[in-house]
């Protein structure tokens, strides 16, 4: 709507120049009015009150199909054309548009008060040296605001102070970009000094020139000129509109940009429009079929012209032309005159009943209980409703890893201590007991500082802690000793770890629950509890992580005076750096870390060392001298590191679980079944990305080769995929068979697909973006997909944004496939909005992704059930509406091609008017409805009993072109049938007394009744699954069909409107004939009985695969679900490395005395708001329905 | 599955109660999009939200109704070798004996049919047909003779077929006033527009108007037994019963309740190709007029361009003498009716009829062919089930 509203402020305000830069002055309103900036009021709404009917009737008939409408109805009201009254067009048309009216004009009431509402919010602004209470629509810009802590922010404003030292203040930025953590805004030194004083502020007249309103969310540029002097502004000191304060009591800023001018309403609105792959047939098959429509009436028409000249030219004793027409003229005006008795091959309520069919469908998923996560009370949504039916065509899916596949959730699963294992249960007969829900937990009531959501299954963990067990205690003091988390203890108690990885923070939380209570540093000293007594360590050195070292270590001495050094790190790393005395531990405890490993657990190698002082002092000299250096610091620090961290003694490994979200590997299966792809887009490492793909089964052992193109040259890169595809498939040939054709409409659109290749066995294909970023150039990029197409897997680690959307574009553009992209950051509404379909993971990392997704719902294992349920219905249905649409109206209207023929090419209708108004929006309209809404062809338990059942969806097999021609020659055998049967038995007949039988009207309706039978028994053909509503629409439809009938033939509707029902009696003279019937039935029956043979035949020579299922459903009672089985043990001898997601530790700052002083002086930056739904809760800027275009049909 | 019948109405009330429903879904929905304060959480997870007014919702939770989660008792019939199969065989079964039946009926009704048109020189019409003016004072008038070879015991019923005679033509069919028809005085007066170039004639609107009445066809046809004895015995026609009750009485109508019809017609004049106004139709006043039977039979327009129109009705006179004794016959007719110009053909038809109408053998043959045909498929597809279905059927579907 964004777009729309500046499109009419482009139109209206045209000699308004673009804004080249900003300036105005802070307090200094009439200044700042004259340059006419918009204030903060915002304005989404399309219409008011006087505007509305002629602005939406405006729009709507921007729409080809009712512009066409309306073209007919004009063709209508020419006398010498007309072969329909105006009303069978009028009707229905002013139908949809009174529809379409209502749907929007309640959309824009909700616009209406959301902008209300927004824009009544209260602000503080400092109005002549007060803070006054106002609307946020009354805020200008220049003015000054205060802002309090949890308050939105109301427009992009210069950060001018803040009630925290060094004025800063924390911003929340989740329904900018998605990301929850708290992002850090710092305002100028000069302006921070002001403090909270108001006469200050009255008194600030700073003047900011800046660069003029954009989208860019990232960047800002501009000065401030204050006395004379000028600062250079950026991005870290401007709040922008949408974000909310957080953990500042207070701010105060001046307003750079309001309402409109804001970069989130910039931002907002740019939602493209996305169709579906059956709308684009649909619209190529209309334009065929108005090409189709075109050479009957000039068929028709020429036939026309014959007439008149062979025959009208002869009988114009008793029927005389129209003044002034000839031949010629008499064939140009049949040839509109057919245009709108033909119309109906494309009815309007085509389009309408589209619409409605998959509103129904998405209401379903919005109600569907088994997509409903209670956890935090998230249904899924349809935001989309116009895309339904591809959701049951996907062939590719695109998904993000954290948040989306795994719930970003670290959990302490196993340990090995010592050469013991612990956390697994095991029953009386040795077999490895799953553990669930239900398993009892360790109980860790008696310890005071224990976190509550930390659970562990196995007991005999925690008895050995408790006996005193000296390596099990070491194990745990180093867990809460080695690490960099900033504890924050709000409460006596009450203890909360801010870890900078989710690893450490499982760990660390691990520790405290076993009874080492990690409670508080300062740059010196760890404060710990162990086991109920307090002990304070001395920190002499952190020895901080990163990529190279890929481990960490920590110098403490303890109370007792003693020095020890504890290292935690990569497994392979810390094996090398063992004493030989660990020797026989090691062994047992690489078996262990293979078990883990082979389990997909992130591994960590634990070890330590005594130190002796004379050592350590020499060693801190050395390191002090190193960390002061100017030349080469990194280098001698890390040989300083090197050195000490060496003949380290093993105390065991620790394994954390990267909590994968219920029911992925089983989900992937599934959709694996459904023969859809699913690529693994990543922002993660290599190393994580490649354990998730084998803890959710996407990688397995049992596959030939995974391969790892990891080169850092484009040649490299090309090399490497080659290599792979050679090893897969040696006989393809080395340039890619890209097959060329035209599609869409007009045929103007050129495709290119790149044919899939078949190869034996499964392979995996892990790529990182570096090498990505090269193979997405080009010349690599058909290769890239060649060989990524031909594995089974996919993953793609360390990928941007930006990369992520250009994988998307990549297959939608030479696959020709439908691709779905699910993910639930910021960072995936690029690959959401570039994909076919965007699904969003409605959880914890803010709203970005669900607010540019199609659908959204919580959980990653709710996509099975949308595609191979919701999607393959939706399908289902949408292709068997159009079949069955096609059809009735194709045989409705070739009837008037045949009568033709003995009419004169005159336009003469086979029907009588009132059944041609009533046939598509009464008649016809609600049985195609119940069946396209309600029916299953097997119910969803057989759904994902077979997961094949969704494969023909991908290759379009439903509704094609091909399916459309056979569609036409079928109701081009019905429409024969129907017009030469009731020809053939109404010639020359008569009644049983002997009066008319042959008659137009008596015809008409024999025609008419034949037709409406026929459709209902074919549609009868077409429902697999009759619910009451089918029968009640059906049935009901029928004897509305009689009953309209016999009324509008009645006595009393002729008397009362005599020219508009001349049909009187037809229905009681003619429907009480024995032939009428007979015929009636004949006709039926000889055009269904076709139907049926063929069916039947195809079903026995060539059964489909939903014809088996259905057969099966018939014979079988449904399988019980198969037992969750526990995942088959996998011994690997793959091992983790160090999968810390993180980068540089903040090993640094956890030894600097600044930072941990500012951290005292703050209130408790990490509180959770216990409501996930009030961070969730959306400031509504999106639109409530997303605006169509104006290509969308009605 | 089958559901019981009754169940069927409770859950139409209460799929008509989630779509009514549906719409105050709707608003909730936006209630809670618009709420932007959240009261409070209840502990159990369901979550409490005041909306604008004041309203408590329960958790976004769908309702676990049959209806939405799309579990709506059905019946999924499918097409199965013991469903298909024997509708097949029984059809067959059932079309067959019918059409014979249809085609005895057809073929037991008597029909004899004569062309009049006076195409050919040899033609008793030839003579009219040659010359032939609308405004011609002297009728000509040809007899022809014709021998009926069998006797023709129940009614029989007169027609006149014409050919090539598009009374289906759309500017033809819709060039009439139904309220002028029905007897309305102020469409009498000023007749439709649909009418021209038949609605005034020297500025008098012409009664009935349009092109169907303006082409009323005006032959007389009458029909003489010749006795063996060589005496020509005129055959009563009845004029009445051959127009539709609901056109005669409904449709219908003359103008006003006045019953001197020529008052009625006051100020209209006839239409341009007739010779008597409408009102002298017939001396029967109950047959005169817009009313008038054969001007009835004549306004219902035939379907197709060749048809046949109820002209007369022999009645049988006694249940011992046939209606039409076997012999000779003379059908003498008054030609005023053109249809050379455009190639048409006039035809009489004498027939009896049955309960299924009139001689149409069509409908019997076609019941004997498509029985046939259904049967004979029945056994076709019955081979193939056999021989394919059975090893496609059971093999199982591949994972």
């Amino acid at each position: 709507m964004g777009s729309v509203e500046s499109y009419f402020g482009r139109l209206c305000g045209k000699e308004q120049e673009k804004e080249e830069e900003r300036l105005f002055r802070a307090n200094d309103r009439p200044f700042n009015l004259s340059y006419h900036y918009a204030d903060n009021a915002i304005k989404t709404s399309k219409y008011n009150l006087f505007s509305f009917l002629p602005l939406n009737l405006f729009e709507q008939f921007r729409r080809l199909a009712n512009a066409y409408f309306l073209f007919l109805m004009a063709l209508q009201v020419i006398p010498q054309i007309s072969s329909l009254s105006w009303f069978t067009t009028a009707v229905p048309l002013i139908l949809v548009l009174s529809i379409t009216a209502v749907k929007d004009a309640s959309d824009d009431i909700n616009r209406h008060k959301s902008d209300k509402q927004v824009n009544n919010r209260m602000v503080k602004v400092l109005i002549d040296g007060e803070l006054r209470n106002e609307k946020w629509l009354n805020v200008q810009v220049g003015d000054i605001i205060k802002l309090e802590n949890n308050q939105f922010v109301t427009a992009d404003l210069l950060l001018l102070s803040s009630s925290e030292p060094l004025n800063l203040v924390y911003v929340e930025t989740a329904e900018l970009d998605g990301e929850t953590n708290l992002k850090v805004k710092q305002a100028l030194t000069v302006t921070g000094d002001m403090g909270d004083s108001i006469d200050a502020l009255a008194g600030f007249n700073g003047e900011v020139r800046c660069e003029p309103p954009n989208n860019r969310l990232d960047k800002f540029k501009g000065t401030l000129t204050l006395d004379g002097q000028t600062y250079s502004l950026d991005n870290d000191k401007v709040l922008l509109r949408g974000c909310t304060l957080r953990n500042t009591e207070w701010c105060f800023g001046v307003v750079i940009f309001g309402g409109p001018d804001t970069k989130l309403m910039q931002n907002s609105g740019k939602t493209t429009f996305k169709r579906t792959s059956i709308d684009h047939l649909m619209n190529v098959l209309v334009l065929c079929i108005f090409g189709f429509l075109a050479s009957m009436c000039t068929v028709l028409a020429i036939g026309n012209g014959i007439w008149e000249v062979r025959e009208g030219s002869v009988f114009t004793a008793f029927l005389p032309r129209e003044q002034g027409a000839d031949a010629a003229l008499s064939s140009f005006l049949s040839f509109w005159s057919y245009v709108i008795i033909l119309n109906t091959v494309v009815p309007i309520s085509l389009y309408v009943s589209v619409e409605i069919i998959r509103l129904g469908n998405s209401f379903f998923i919005d109600w569907d209980r088994k997509m409903y996560y209670p956890k935090n009370d998230t249904p899924a949504q349809a935001r989309t409703t116009t895309l339904n039916e591809e959701l049951g065509q996907i062939k590719y899916i695109f998904s993000d890893k954290t948040g989306t596949l795994t719930q970003n959730i670290m959990t302490f699963n196993r340990c090995s201590i010592n050469g013991k294992a612990y956390g697994e249960l095991f029953d009386f007969s040795g077999q490895r007991v799953e553990i669930t829900e239900k398993t009892a937990r360790v109980d860790f009531s008696w310890n005071q500082l224990a976190d509550p959501k930390f659970t562990f299954h196995d007991h005999s963990l925690l008895e050995t802690v408790r006996e005193g067990n000296p390596e099990a205690q070491a194990f745990f003091r180093l867990l809460a000793l080695c690490h960099t988390v900033m504890p924050e203890e709000k409460k006596e108690g009450e203890l909360y770890y801010q870890a900078q990885s989710p690893d450490e923070g499982a760990l660390v939380t691990a520790a405290r629950n076993f009874g080492f209570v990690f409670r508080s540093r300062t740059p010196e000293t760890i404060t710990a509890m162990e086991m109920g007594r307090t002990v304070t360590y001395e920190l002499l050195a952190v020895l901080d992580f990163n990529n190279v070292r890929k481990r960490m270590s920590v110098i403490v001495r303890n109370p007792e005076g003693k020095l020890t050094l504890y290292c935690k790190g990569a497994d392979t790393i810390i094996f090398e750096r063992l004493h030989p005395s660990c020797n026989k531990l090691k062994e047992a405890t690489i078996g262990h870390l293979n078990e883990y490993a082979g389990d997909g657990l992130r591994t960590l190698a634990l070890a330590y060392k005594p130190l002796d002082d004379s050592y350590m002092d020499k060693w801190r000299q050395r390191h002090h001298e190193a960390s002061t250096a100017m030349e080469g610091r990194e280098e001698r620090l890390d040989e300083l590191y090197e050195e000490i961290e060496k003949d380290l003694l093993l105390l065991g490994a620790t394994a954390v679980e990267d909590k994968l979200q219920d029911g992925v590997p089983q989900t992937i299966e599934q959709l694996a079944k459904a023969d859809i792809k699913i690529w693994v887009l990543t922002g993660d490492k290599q190393e994580t990305a490649e354990n998730i793909g084998y803890s959710c089964n996407m990688l397995r052992e049992e596959m030939r080769e995974i391969f790892v193109v990891a080169a850092n040259t484009a040649e490299g890169v090309k090399e490497e995929l080659q290599n792979a595809r050679r090893k897969m498939c040696p006989e393809a040939a080395e340039e890619p068979s890209v097959k060329k054709a035209r599609a869409g409409l007009f045929w103007l659109q050129k495709t290119e697909t790149v044919q899939d290749e078949k190869v034996d066995g499964d392979y995996g294909l892990v790529i990182n973006g570096h090498s990505l970023a090269f193979a997405l150039e080009k010349n690599l990029q058909l290769e890239l997909l060649r060989t990524a197409c031909m594995c089974q897997t996919v993953i793609c680690c360390r990928v941007t944004p930006l990369q992520k959307a250009q994988v998307v574009q990549l297959v939608k553009k030479y696959k020709q496939a439908v691709t779905l992209a699910i993910g639930d950051g910021a960072n995936d509404v690029s690959m959401i909005k570039a994909a076919h379909i965007g699904v969003g993971i409605s959880g914890q990392e803010g709203m970005q992704a669900v607010l540019s997704s199609d659908y959204s719902f919580a959980q990653f294992r709710y996509l099975q059930r949308l595609l191979l349920v919701h999607g393959r219905w939706s399908y289902l249905r949408m292709c068997k509406f159009l079949q069955y649409f096609f059809y009735k109206n194709f045989t409705f209207t070739f009837v008037h091609f045949w009568y033709a023929f003995f009419c004169g090419f005159s336009a003469q209708t086979v029907y009588d008017e009132w059944f041609i108004t009533l046939y598509n929006m009464v008649y016809t309209a609600l049985p195609v409805l119940g069946m396209s809404i309600f029916d299953q062809d097997v119910n969803d338990r057989w759904s994902f009993q077979y997961p094949q059942l969704y494969t023909p969806g991908q290759l379009n097999q439903y509704f094609s072109k091909k399916a459309f021609v056979l569609c036409m020659m079928h109701s081009c055998y019905s429409s024969l049938i129907l017009f030469f049967i009731p020809w053939a038995a109404m010639h020359d007949t008569v009644r049983d007394d002997g009066k008319d039988l042959a008659d137009y009207q008596s015809f008409a309706l024999l025609a008419q009744t034949c037709l409406l039978i026929v459709m209902n028994i074919q549609l009868c053909l077409d429902t697999y699954y009759w619910t009451a509503v089918n029968h009640f629409f059906i049935w009901g439809s029928l004897a509305a069909y009689f009953a309209i009938t016999l009324t509008m033939y009645s006595n009393g509707m002729f008397l009362i409107f005599t020219s508009s029902f001349p049909f009187i009696g037809t229905a009681r003279n003619s429907l009480n004939q024995p032939n009428v019937w007979l015929t009636i039935f004949l006709t039926s029956l000889l055009c269904i009985l076709p139907v049926v043979a063929s069916r039947f035949v195809f079903i026995q020579l060539r059964p489909t695969i939903n014809d088996k299922v259905r057969q099966k459903v018939r014979k079988e009672a449904l399988p019980a679900p198969a037992p969750r089985r526990p995942p088959a043990r996998r011994i690997s001898t793959r091992r983790s490395g160090y999968a810390f997601s993180h980068a540089q530790g903040y090993g640094d700052l956890v030894t600097s005395r600044r930072f941990l002083l500012k951290l005292r002086s703050r209130p408790p930056l990490f509180t959770q708001t216990d409501s996930p739904l009030a961070l969730n809760e959306p400031q509504l800027y999106r639109t409530i329905a997303e605006d169509p275009e104006e290509s969308q049909s009605p | 599955v089958t559901s019981p019948r009754g169940a069927f109405i409770s859950l139409f009330v209460n799929f008509l109660v989630e779509l009514t429903a549906l719409a105050t879904t709707c608003r909730f929905r936006a209630a809670i999009m618009m709420a932007s304060s959240y009261n409070a959480k209840d502990e159990d997870g369901h979550i409490t939200v005041s909306g604008p007014g004041g309203g408590t919702l329960r958790s976004k939770k769908p309702e676990n109704t049959a209806f939405k989660q799309q579990r709506l008792p059905a019946w999924q019939p499918i097409l199965t070798a013991g469903t298909v199969l024997p509708a097949f065989f029984i059809i067959g079964l059932l079309f067959i004996p019918i059409g014979i039946g249809l085609f005895v009926t057809s073929n037991n009704i008597k029909e004899f049919e004569v062309d009049y048109t006076g195409i050919d020189m040899s033609s008793p019409c030839f003579n009219c047909s040659q010359n032939f003016s609308w405004n011609s004072t002297r009728p000509c008038t040809c007899t022809i003779p014709f021998y009926l070879d069998q006797p023709y015991e129940s009614n029989v019923y007169v027609y006149y077929g014409l050919s090539n005679f598009y009374q289906n033509h759309r500017r033809y069919v819709k060039s009439r006033d139904d309220s002028q028809l029905n007897g309305d005085v102020n469409s009498l007066m000023s007749p439709s527009k649909e009418c021209e170039p038949y609605a005034f004639h020297e500025n008098k609107p012409i009664a009935p108007c349009g092109a169907i009445a303006n082409s009323m066809f005006n032959d007389t046809l009458e029909l003489f037994y010749n006795d063996p004895n060589g005496t020509r015995i005129p055959i009563p026609l009845n004029t009445t019963g051959i127009a539709w009750w609901t056109d005669k009485h409904v449709k219908f109508g003359n103008p006003g309740g006045n019953p001197n019809l020529t008052a009625a017609f006051q100020g209209t004049t006839k239409p341009l190709n007739w010779r008597r106004p409408v009102y002298e139709l017939d001396a029967d006043p109950g047959n005169n007029g817009f009313i008038n039977e054969d001007f009835i039979v004549w306004m219902r327009t035939a379907a197709l361009p060749t048809f046949r129109k109820l002209y007369r009705i022999i009645n049988k006179k006694s249940s011992m003498v046939p209606t039409l004794p076997r012999g000779n016959y003379t059908l003498e007719v008054v030609y005023n009716y053109p249809v050379r110009s455009f190639e048409g053909r006039k035809r009489v038809i004498l027939s009896t009829i049955s309960w299924m109408g009139g001689k149409n053998p069509f409908l019997g043959i076609a019941y004997i062919t498509v029985g046939s045909v259904c049967f004979f498929l029945g056994v076709v597809l019955l081979i193939v089930h056999h021989k394919c279905g059975n090893r496609n059927n059971s093999a199982d579907i591949s994972n």
